[in-house]
């Protein structure tokens, strides 16, 4: 067939952001089948709560302690993770740089609470179903903080090379802080889950 | 770098024809020999790929279904034992399943889809090339595990507490479930890729009022597969962890449930029969208009008829479970839901018929596949809203009513389109023709065989034959209708191979068949057959939902894209204006080195916990690898 111009693009920029970015489209795509496996994993608890006698499954409910902290800690954290993406957009990148640092710092202490958060269930996933289905709930959320502790390490890595000065890579910072924030977002639910439901 | 500074030459607008598309190939190249291979991330070299796996898993599948055939025949039977048979009656029914039926249906979308939107590649063709590995391992997994004796045995849902630790003994089962983690995670990443290519990577102008049915459907289809699978993968990996490390979700000894199981698996597994027949529906309103000569007849009662589907497929799950014992006021639900989605379904059908009514049609192969189609699947259809009634359901349950509706519903319902659809595009996957007359022949021979096949097994199943047993005795009214099915089956398998020798036959000596044979109104039949690395040389500019019908000689297209790069345009979602001259990824090694460590850990995850553990750190370092730029045009920004 023959082609007829009919519409220039070549004054377009050569990467867009937020809805005109593919790659923030697919992290929401991403984020929307983790959230759908994190809304079974909790209707699997809500499952298997209706049919048990007595709930928790012969164990105390779960010590407050750690969760809570963890759970301030995340909350705190979407503060210096919404400056991040902020600083991203504005391409200020030696702030982008101590941002990702901090947010560094902000998915390992999770990690560390995490370890604590565990035995705080008093119960092992081999007791019976109500320890396996807590611990996978955990397990789940925390394979969670680590890839995207991962992805922000590899990201502020990257910030320091030549290719931090590029709005594509920019931009992927800010597709990192979206994510950050629905691993916070899908903690809340799990957390008013384990820990709450328990004291109803 | 900014717009202004990149020198003019690299623009398409500043050189001749023949040089742009030199350019072109070029910058989109796939290199040839072994290297190239494996690093391509062109969609249609891994879509071609996707679509000969997929159809070698057909042919084996088959095979499984004339040994069960075979060994059905007569009564008393001794061609298999039944431990091997329950192999086969699993593998069958997982090899199609998960190997062949979404694979393939996804395959055709990322073919088409791409090509019908106007752009030059689809979103993420890394995680593509990612996507297609993980499938092979996948199949190469479950059908080792078949030749080592360890195939599964449990039946394609795998209802605990059979396939649970207390009766699952060995590997099998987890082999099984294994398997689903493959070609789930390959489904899931081709789901994020057409979502993203479909909402994003439009030629401008196609507002979602002028996107092709087809790429509709796969559209919903994808969301099916993004809101469902996440269920089986739940499911599956909760029942690996009974069975290696000791939880309690499936032992009611603990607190666990087996019907925990059932809801998992039904929440995927009703999805999933849409997951593998909206595509089919969608191939039937790409056809239908061309071999009737005029637009389809209710675009938007068929656009709306898909996300009914796709909606109405989550309420239905628990029509699986009937028998199981649930509140009425449950039984109630599930048998309207099920019921309703034969509202839409019925919406299309009357479309597809006026369509037809209001045209001139032009019976070739696809159509005839198309009018195959339309009798096997309303057959489906209807036992489909027999047995959502409960009383009816609990009756015929577990008998070869079922196995007759489903395969009417499967194989009438998206294998003939499919096969329909593959006669339709056989001409831009390869620029040549299947043949007409053998294409004929396959069509009779496969209407008539599967019909003969499948019809009895109505009667079978009200004479009250169970599904997969191994045999029955001499005193029970089955024989004659079991053997007259075997019989007929071997029609149905001669239809089968046809195809497959005018397949193979006609992509070396087929007639040639020039960019649009069938001279069809959408984009895909706009480029060359089979096309390009780059697709268009420019990016189509569409202002009609049959952009060439309304202007069959020439192609209104845009200007101004690199072509030093992997340049193509990023449109809004809902009107297609273009919002940024996007790069796309160039070849890469490291999607095939991440499915390698995948596989790895996953397979030695069915013997070790830790593998989860330890089997992470290579992956980590390959999508590093992955991710981290290298410094070519495609980083720029």
């Amino acid at each position: 067939m023959k082609h007829r111009i009919v519409l220039d693009l070549s004054e377009l920029p050569q990467h867009g952001w937020d809805s005109a970015s593919p790659t923030w489209w697919g992290t929401l795509a991403f984020e929307l089948i983790e959230g759908t496996g994190f809304a079974l994993a909790i209707a699997v608890y809500l499952y298997l709560y209706s049919l048990a006698p007595a709930w928790p499954l012969d164990a105390p409910p779960p010590d407050l302690g750690p969760g809570t902290w963890l759970t301030a800690v995340l909350l705190i954290s979407v503060i210096p993770n919404v400056l991040v993406s902020k600083w991203a957009r504005e391409e200020k990148v030696g702030r982008v740089r101590i941002g990702m640092i901090v947010m560094s710092v902000f998915g390992i202490a999770p990690l560390v609470l995490r370890a604590y958060e565990f035995p705080a269930m008093h119960i092992s996933w081999d007791t019976n179903a109500y320890g396996s289905v807590v611990w996978i709930l955990l397990g789940l959320h925390t394979t969670h903080i680590i890839t995207d502790l991962g992805d922000t390490l590899v990201l502020g890595a990257l910030m320091f090379t030549r290719h931090g000065h590029n709005r594509r890579r920019l931009g992927d910072v800010m597709d990192n802080a979206l994510y950050w924030n629905f691993v916070v977002v899908t903690w809340l639910a799990i957390y008013g889950c384990i820990y709450w439901i328990p004291r109803l | 770098m900014t717009s202004e500074a990149i020198p003019l030459d690299v623009r398409d607008r500043a050189i001749d024809d023949d040089t742009l598309r030199a350019r072109l190939a070029k910058t989109w190249a796939t290199p040839r020999g072994l290297w190239g291979a494996l690093t391509t991330v062109d969609h249609k070299i891994i879509a071609r790929r996707y679509l000969v796996t997929a159809f070698i898993f057909l042919a084996l599948g088959g095979i499984l279904a004339v040994l069960m055939r075979l060994q059905l025949a007569r009564p008393e039977s001794r061609v298999l034992g039944p431990d091997f048979y329950n192999q086969i009656f699993t593998m069958h029914g997982s090899n199609m399943m998960f190997l062949f039926a979404v694979p393939v249906m996804e395959a055709m979308g990322v073919y088409l889809v791409p090509l019908m939107v106007g752009t030059r590649n689809i979103a993420f063709p890394r995680l593509n090339a990612f996507s297609y590995w993980m499938y092979l391992a996948g199949g190469i997994t479950l059908w080792l595990s078949f030749a080592l004796n360890m195939g599964p045995d449990v039946g394609w849902f795998a209802y605990v507490p059979l396939s649970g630790p207390e009766y699952g003994a060995g590997k099998r089962a987890d082999f099984w479930a294994q398997m689903i983690t493959f070609t789930e995670v390959a489904a899931l990443a081709v789901a994020v890729e057409i979502v993203v290519t479909v909402f994003k990577q439009r030629a401008p102008g196609m507002s979602l009022n002028r996107i092709p049915l087809f790429v509709w459907s796969m559209l919903v289809t994808s969301f099916l597969v993004i809101m469902a699978m996440p269920a089986i993968m739940i499911a599956s990996s909760t029942l690996i962890m009974d069975r290696l490390v000791g939880t309690h979700f499936y032992n009611p000894a603990e607190g666990g449930d087996v019907l925990l199981w059932q809801h998992l698996f039904w929440f995927f597994g009703h999805p999933e029969v849409y997951i593998i027949f909206l595509p089919a529906v969608g191939m039937v309103s790409s056809m239908v208009p061309t071999f009737a000569r005029r637009p389809i007849f209710g675009y938007l009662p068929l656009v709306l008829a898909l996300v009914a589907t796709g909606i109405l497929a989550f309420g239905l799950w628990v029509h699986h479970m009937f028998v199981t014992g649930l509140p009425r006021v449950g039984e109630s639900f599930f048998t309207a839901s099920s019921m309703s989605i034969a509202v839409p379904a019925g919406i299309q059908i009357f479309c597809w018929i006026a369509t037809l009514w209001d045209g001139k049609p032009v019976f070739k192969t696809p159509l005839l596949f198309v009018l195959a189609f339309l009798f096997t699947f309303i057959i489906g259809g209807m036992t489909g809203v027999m047995v959502a009634s409960v009383p009816f359901d609990t009756q015929v349950h577990d008998t070869y009513f079922v196995v007759a509706h489903f395969h009417y519903v499967l194989i009438g319902g998206a294998v003939f389109p499919l096969m329909g659809a593959v006669y339709y595009w056989f001409p831009k996957f390869t620029g040549r023709l299947m043949s007409e007359r053998l294409g004929r022949w396959v069509v009779g021979l496969v209407f008539v065989g599967f019909n003969l096949t499948f019809f009895p097994m109505h009667i079978l199943g009200f004479e009250g034959m169970p599904r997969r047993v191994y045999t029955y005795q001499h005193d029970v009214p089955w024989a004659a209708l079991n053997l007259f099915v075997s019989l007929s089956s071997i029609v149905l398998t001669a239809g089968f191979l046809l195809f497959f020798i005018d397949a193979i036959r006609s992509a070396r000596r087929g007639v040639a068949a020039g960019d649009n044979p069938w001279g069809a109104a959408t984009l895909e039949w706009a480029t060359a057959s089979p096309p390009p690395p780059y697709n268009f040389a420019h990016i189509p500019v569409v202002d009609d939902a049959n952009p060439l019908w309304s202007a069959p000689e020439t192609l209104t297209v845009a200007g101004g894209l690199r072509v030093d790069r992997r340049e193509l345009v990023v449109t809004s979602v809902a009107e297609a204006r273009p919002e940024a001259r996007e790069s796309s990824p160039a070849n890469s090694i490291w999607p095939l080195l991440t499915a390698l460590a995948t596989t790895v850990m996953l397979i030695w995850s069915i013997f070790s916990p830790w593998a989860v553990v330890w089997g992470s750190i290579p992956i980590a370092i390959a999508l590093t690898g992955w991710f981290w730029p290298k410094g070519t045009p495609e980083d720029e920004a």
